[in-house]
Formats: C-alpha cells, structure tokens, sequence
C-alpha cells in the first residue's frame, strides 16, 4: 500500500481501434480467466457472508433481524466504543512517531540510518501477537518493568494501543517514507531565498507536501488496528472489541450467523477508509513534476542529534520487544527459575499443532509466494500490456484492488461460508491446505498487484510494439523481456506474499483444520491455553525464519539485478 | 519376436497396475477416524499410540479444543456430522448430544466392570465415562504472600474483597472446567445463592480465559495469585516446580466426567466400536490415571503426585442431567450477566 503505484493510473488509449490479432484475443482470455478466479474466492464469498448475516441458523431469510438482535445488546456499543478508540489513540500515536522516524530517515543527515531502516521493518517478520506476548514478559504482572506502569494494568487498553502500535509501526513508516521522499527541493531553496524561518517552512512546506501520504498512513493504521484480533486476544484481558467478537461468537459458540453480523460491522469501516484512501490518492497524482530537483539534506548538528536519540529510543523499543520474546522462550520457568534451556521449544507435546504446525507455515508460504506471484504478476501483465477491452481492464483493476479493503478476519469467515457447502464444486479444498494458500494469496493480493503494475508501467511499451511488428508471439517477449525486466518487481511481491503467509492469523484463524495448523496459529492457541513461553518461542521461530527469507531475498535479489538489470545504467 | 516383446510389456505392466491396487487396497484397509476431543494436547499421541498396539490399522485423526468450542461444534455440525467418535469430552456435554438424538448407544466390551457412576444408564448406553476431573484452586505462595492474600479454603473466601483483583478463572461459555465451576455453585448455594455468589465473585475476577488450564498455568508462573481451575491441572504445575498449593474448597468441589460416545450416523461404526472397546480397557484406565486421580475401572487408580489429599471426599454429588439439561440457559444467564461487561472497574 506504500507504493508508489496507488498515485499512477491507468494511461489513456489511443482511440485508434486496430485489427485484433490471436495474441491479443489469448491475452484478453487469459484476463478473463484470472479475473474470474477473482471473482470466484473474493467477491463470491463475500456475498455468501453478506447474505449469510441476514439469514437464520435455518438458512431462512430473516431481514435485519440478526442486525437488530445484535445492536440491541449492550455490548456491542462498548466494544464498538472500545475499537474506535483503541484504533484512534494507536492512530496518533503510530502516525506521529513514524512521522518523525521517517523524517529522519529522508530529510536529516543523521548517521546509522541503514541501521534504523533495518531495525524499523522487524515487526514486519513476526506474528502480530508477539508484540502482546512481550509486554506480558515486560509489563505483565511478572514482568521486569511492571512499576513504570504506576499500578495500572496491562492488560486492557494499554496493552492493546501498545502491541498494536508496535506491529503497524512499519506499514505507517512505508507510505510517510514515500510520501517524503517525493518531494520538490526547489520549495526548500525558495524557501530560504525568501528568509523563512524553518518553523515555518516545516508548516507550509514539508506538512502540506506529505499531506495525503499522511492521511493515508492514517487510514491504513486505523484499519489495520480496527480489525486485528490477536493483540487484544493476547493482553486485552477482559477490554472487548469487535474483532474479539466475531472470534467470540464463531470459535467459541459456533454463531455463524452472529459472527457475520460483527464482520459487516467490522467491514464498513474499513470500505470507508479505503474509499476514502482511493479519492486522497487520485488527488495526489500531480504532485511531483518532471522539472522537479531531488532533496539533499545538509548536516545540522543539533537536528540530526535529537533524531538520533529519538530514533534510537524507537528502535531500542522495538528490539526491546523481539529480545524480551527470545529470552523469555529460553527460561525454564518465569519468573521463578529463569536459568535457560530448550523446554519451550518442546511443542509436540503443547496445544496448537507441535512443530508440525511449523513446517505446515513453511510450506503454506511457499505456496503462497509460488503461486501468488505467478498468477499476480501474469494478470497485473495481461492488465498492464493488453490492447483496448479498456473496461474488461478496469474491471479486472478494481476486482484486484478490493481484497484491500476487507479485513483478513472477515475475509476468513466469508470463506468458511463459501467453501464449507457441500453444494460448492471447490467443496474439496476446505480444510486442506489449498484453502489457506488460496485466501492469503486474495488477502494480500493488492499490494502485490500494484508493485507489479508499478514495475511494468516503468518498461517502454515499445518493447511490446517492436515484438509484435516482428511477429514474435506476446509470450515470447512475457518469458523473454518482460520478466526478466520485471525480476526485482517479482522477487518483493514473493518476498511480500511469504512473510505475510508466514506471519497472518486473522486470514486463516478459521479455516485451519487439525492436519493443516500453522505456526502463527499455534502461537494463539498455545496462549491461549496459558503455554505462554512456548507461544513466544514459536513466534520467535516464524521471526528466524522470515528475517532469514529477507536476507535470502536481498542477496538474491543483489545478484540477480546485477545479472538482468545492467541495462538500466546504460 | 515382436509379438513376444509385446505380449511381455503387456504382462508386466499388467503386473504393475496390479500391484500398485494392492498397494492403494492396502492403504485403504487402513480406516482413519476423526475423534473430536478436549483432552489435554500432551496426552493426545500417548492415547492415539496406546490404542494402535492393538489396533494398528485404525489411524486417529484428532480434532482439539476446550470442551465449550468442541460442544458448538458438534452442535452446529448436526446436520453434517464430521466425527465419527467422541473421546474425552465432559459427560454433561455428551447427555446434552445425546439429548439431541446425536449418539449412538453401544455397550463397549467390558463395560460391565465399570464403576456404575460412570456409566450412562440408558441400555445400551450412550456414553462411558474415563475419568474424573476435579474443580481445585490453584494458590501461588509466592506471589499471594507477596499481597498478603490468606489462603483461601472456600468458595465464599473467594468472593471477599481481600482478592479483589486477584482471581483468575474460565469463561463457562468455552471452557467445561468453567462451566462444572459456574454448575456446581449453582447446586451448593442454590439458584438465587449461586448467582449472588458469583456476582461477589465477578468483582474479584481479573480476567476471564478461554481455557479451563490456563488460570492454574497462570498461577503458576504468577500473574495471578489464584486461579480456579482442576486439580490434575494444580498437580502437574506443582510437579514442574511451580510454588502452589492446591486448594480443595471447604463447601465441596464440582467434577465431570470425561467420557466416550459414538456419533450417530458414522461411516465408520466397526472402527469407532473397536476404539471405544478400547477405552473402557484397564490399560485405558490405567493411562488416565498418569494425571487422573479417579478412574472408571475400579481398583486401578494409584495417588496421583502432588493431587490435593481428600478431594474425592469432596467431590458433590453432581446431579449431571439436570446440569446438561440447564446447560443452555445457565450459560445464557452467565453471559449477560458478566460476559457483556467489559473490564472489572477498579
């Protein structure tokens, strides 16, 4: 969502209307066929769960009545009250430290800032769970720095703001990076030329010049904090949200129909932040012009010293966190025997799937990455580089970036009601792990989208044109220029899909069955259960296993640009 | 020559085909059946590995969760049932399927040396008890001497202001422990007095949890000084060198029964009646007594380690059908009143 292809559009065609060639009919195919598997796991299990929270346990159609049942119960205001504010206050708080982090990062001289652009993505690597395990260990009521809580506890609201802000910090970090880095040097020498202060530059230039990505990083924080689960199941007590609700009503008294009521809720939301993402987006497209000179900042003692104290205090919390998590999956027995040992890491014999469950992840993100990458990038191609059928390709553009706006909880329910009919021909995927590699590939399918559109839009159409004019088949210039062009693109949209698949819960909380359990799972059930250590141990090894991916990627990525993109410093 | 060349390949891959059918009919032979569960994770491969010495060719697959998750799901599941055996759920949760026209009366080979008690009377019975577990109150010395919190010897000494706080137990809603807690008050104080318990009881609580393992595992590690959870759960923290004393409340401690039914309607009845054959077996009972101080078989059970002395005493003499009859609305009642709250204020 950070990328730079949320401020791109679709370029105008050409009116000319040419004769339609084999290729383009077998492309437009292809199109078709990719979008109708869109349809088919995204749009279609949202409307069975949509008409499902209007129905009765006997499959009846019963209007709103389920609506009514469920916003005349008390409880839902407070959780709903409870959702808003938690993804209010977590908003402020992640916006305006990420803000400054992201300053310093763009617009300061400040040293180590490779350092603090690494340590800045790790809450990328783990579950979002293990925020709210650490703060257990630190602040709990065992934990080594309960006192600087002054009595309160942490389990409730301040533990949610705190393990939610700690997971989202990174996505928030992405977009305010972009938009800063975007941004005119000129403004800044007219600035000076004209003696403004620097106050008032910050308040008339640089604010208003990342004013959408702003915005932005807000709506993508107040979604992503609304609709998660884990961190409030972990340290929010008794402190109910919506989220927690529908996992109440469909784990734990099997109320299908109730829990897609809360996913509608939980739905409307998020829809509103991504409509109104899409409109700030579009405005943003004439921001940065052709003429524009890059900005180079110049060392400032005093300035790049007070970023490196705050930055330095940022990632000391956010390491604070990965290293309470690791030491506490080594000791035996917190707090009372904390000498070390590999108990923990024992999880055959502790709920949640034993290691099993980890291996399952591994190769369920496997999948994931294969899989997704391939088809993404072929449809986001066949959108990209296919001739005419202009509303066959905005349809196919809007069916790709939906999945953003709906929540993985949600998105996991709608699938339950879809594939769990026996009716359904795709019955048989349900409870494999076809089902879980299918809905992380449409829960993180925009993103993935968009970096490849991205990539594709920055190649010259011309390769395209000369091809044809050559009679080479599209497939042969797809297999031999086009992605070989496109490999640093391909390799971050299987990075991205991997970790993700690695890391999720809400997507497949519900859709997991005893042979397929995954890792991320098992960290909530083992939780869950009051295993906490172990859970923190295997929150540690899905982290190994994704920092060890990224360091893969980047070397391979390093080699491989080497090898294909020479011709860029040509 | 060439006809000969043929008629071999012809042969051989005859051969092949057929072979490779022996191996898919021998795969096949083996039955898998789904057994939904609420026994604890560690001992799930231990029960799966003690029933395939005998009985190599029925593979388990298990299905696990609290004893509140697998009843709903169960219930939402009548229509299509998945499992083809339940082992090791808590009986009120088995006469309420059984209620529903949900299980299969079969007497297990060997039923007859069963204790009566854990027996369902019905002929042939619907259900067979494993094993008794027990409500206890997990104390932490450390951390409660720390608050000075006295130990507490009865449910009433709960419901004092002095644990304000400090009180951990199940929601009844997804947890059996939870739920023979929330039931067994209700038959020692009676309606009006068990209610009114618990709302002296809700003003201690600092949370509620999903599983009835946790609150003992969190009294152990001391997050909270005192958990209400079950007696095999006390004894084996304690064992692990947890400093806890394990409570047995003076008024009397609810149990269940962990117990055994077929599903009606399974696929797999031969397989599902030589697994429950094997339950009801002296070496069954014996493996549940490593963590279950009383057992179905009689005579089998040895004092579990650390097990709180004289809780069968105190067990109540625990009316199951009216507590599965009731299930339903007692949960009801349990979640308006406290489950709709949000946090205990301070």
């Amino acid at each position: 969502m950070s990328d730079a292809a949320l401020t791109s559009h679709i370029s105008p065609q050409p009116v000319v209307k040419p004769k339609l060639s084999r290729d383009d009919w077998i492309m437009r195919a292809c199109m078709v066929g990719i979008g109708s598997l869109l349809v088919i796991f995204i749009v279609l299990p949202l409307y069975t769960m949509l008409s499902k929270s209007v129905e009765n346990k006997a499959e009846e159609f019963i209007g709103l009545a389920n609506f009514n049942e469920y916003f005349s119960t008390p409880a839902l205001f407070q959780s709903a009250a409870n959702s808003l504010s938690i993804a209010l206050i977590s908003t402020f708080v992640v916006i305006s430290v990420a803000f400054v982090y992201g300053y310093a990062l763009t617009r300061t001289c400040m040293p180590y800032k490779w350092l603090f652009k690494i340590i800045a993505v790790i809450p990328l690597l783990t579950p979002s769970l293990l925020g709210g395990i650490s703060l257990v260990y630190w602040f709990g009521n065992q934990g080594v720095a309960k006192a600087l809580l002054l009595g309160e506890t942490i389990y409730g609201p301040i533990g949610i703001t705190i393990g939610s802000s700690y997971w989202v910090f990174p996505h928030a970090l992405m977009i305010i990076i972009t938009a800063l880095s975007i941004t005119d040097a000129r403004l800044y020498e007219a600035a000076d030329a004209l003696r403004t202060t620097k106050f008032r530059t910050f308040f008339t230039v640089t604010l208003p010049g990342c004013k959408y990505g702003l915005t932005s990083a807000a709506f993508v924080v107040f979604t992503l904090v609304f609709t998660d689960f884990g961190v409030p199941k972990v340290i929010g007590g008794n402190y109910n949200m919506l989220a927690t609700d529908v996992y109440k009503q469909v784990i734990g008294q099997q109320n299908f129909q109730m829990g897609a009521v809360v996913s509608v809720v939980l739905l409307v939301p998020a829809i509103l932040a991504f409509v109104v993402d899409q409109i700030v987006q579009k405005k943003q497209v004439a921001m940065l012009s052709a003429r524009a000179v890059p900005y180079a900042p110049k060392p400032s003692a005093g300035r790049d010293m007070s970023m490196l104290i705050f930055c330095s205090i940022v990632a000391l919390v956010i390491v604070g966190m990965l290293g309470m998590a690791q030491y506490a999956a080594l000791v035996k027995f917190w707090p009372y025997n904390l000498s070390l040992s590999f108990s923990n890491y024992d999880f055959d014999v502790m709920d949640g799937g034993g290691w099993e469950a980890f291996w399952n992840s591994l190769e369920m993100a496997t999948y994931t990455a294969i899989i997704g990458t391939v088809v993404i990038f072929y449809g986001s191609y066949l959108m990209e580089k296919g001739r005419g059928f202009d509303v066959g390709r905005k349809i196919f553009h809007m069916l790709a970036i939906l999945p953003l706006a709906v929540p993985g909880l949600v998105l996991g329910l709608a699938y339950i009601f879809f594939f769990n009919n026996p009716a359904n021909p795709f019955h048989f995927v349900y409870g494999t792990i076809g089902i879980l590699v299918l809905v992380s590939i449409s829960h993180f399918y925009t993103v993935s989208h968009l970096t490849a559109v991205t990539a594709l839009k920055q190649m010259d159409p011309e390769f395209e044109s000369v091809s044809a004019s050559l009679k080479a088949p599209f497939y042969k210039t797809f297999f031999r220029v086009t992605v070989p062009v496109c490999t640093p693109a391909i390799l971050d949209v299987s990075m991205y899909l991997f970790l993700n698949a690695m890391t999720t819960v809400s997507a497949v909380i519900f859709l997991y069955s005893s042979d397929t359990t995954l890792a991320s799972v098992a960290v909530m059930n083992m939780d869950d259960a009051g295993d906490i250590a172990p859970a923190a141990a295997m929150a540690m090894m899905i982290a190994y296993t994704c920092a060890g991916v990224r360091i893969m990627h980047s070397i391979l990525s390093r080699g491989l640009i080497k090898h294909t993109q020479a011709w860029r410093n040509h | 020559m060439r006809k000969d060349l043929l008629s071999k390949l012809t042969v051989s891959a005859s051969v092949a085909v057929l072979a490779g059918m022996t191996v898919v009919s021998a795969v096949q032979a083996a039955t898998e059946l789904t057994v939904y569960t609420a026994v604890e994770a560690e001992d799930l491969k231990k029960y799966a590995k003690a029933f395939n010495k005998t009985n190599p060719d029925i593979k388990i697959k298990w299905v696990r969760d609290s004893t509140g998750v697998v009843t709903a799901k169960l219930l939402a599941e009548k229509k299509n049932p998945v499992a083809d055996v339940v082992w090791g759920l808590a009986a009120t949760s088995l006469m309420l399927l059984k209620e529903e026209g949900m299980t299969q009366g079969y007497a297990p080979k060997g039923v007859g040396s069963l204790d009566k008690k854990f027996v369902d009377s019905a002929n042939p019975p619907h259900w067979t008890g494993m094993d008794a577990w027990i409500a206890s109150v997990c104390y932490n010395t450390v951390e409660a001497g720390k608050k000075n919190l006295p130990v507490p010897t009865s449910w009433a000494d709960l419901a004092k202001p002095v644990y304000k706080g400090s009180v951990v137990m199940p929601n009844p809603a997804s947890s059996g422990t939870g739920f023979l807690d929330v039931s067994s008050w209700l038959q020692l104080f009676g309606e009006e007095g068990g209610w009114k318990f618990m709302d002296g009881l809700h003003k201690n609580i600092a949370w509620y949890t999903h599983s009835g393992s946790k609150p003992c595992k969190q009294a152990a590690s001391g997050e909270t000084p005192i958990g209400i959870s079950f007696a095999f759960r006390g004894a084996k923290s304690k064992n692990k060198g947890a400093p806890l004393t394990i409570v047995v409340p003076s008024e009397g401690v609810g149990w269940d029964m962990e117990a055994t039914a077929i599903m009606k309607g399974t696929k797999n009845l031969a397989a599902a009646q030589k697994l429950v054959d094997f339950t009801v077996t002296k070496d069954a009972n014996v493996m549940y007594n490593k963590g279950y101080a009383v057992v179905a078989f009689p005579g089998v059970a040895k004092p579990v380690k650390n097990f709180p002395v004289g809780i069968t005493e105190a067990m109540i003499d625990n009316d199951f059908e009216w507590a599965a009859s009731n299930r339903g609305r007692i949960l009801a009642e349990w979640k308006n009143r406290y489950d709709a709250k949000s946090e205990p204020k301070k």
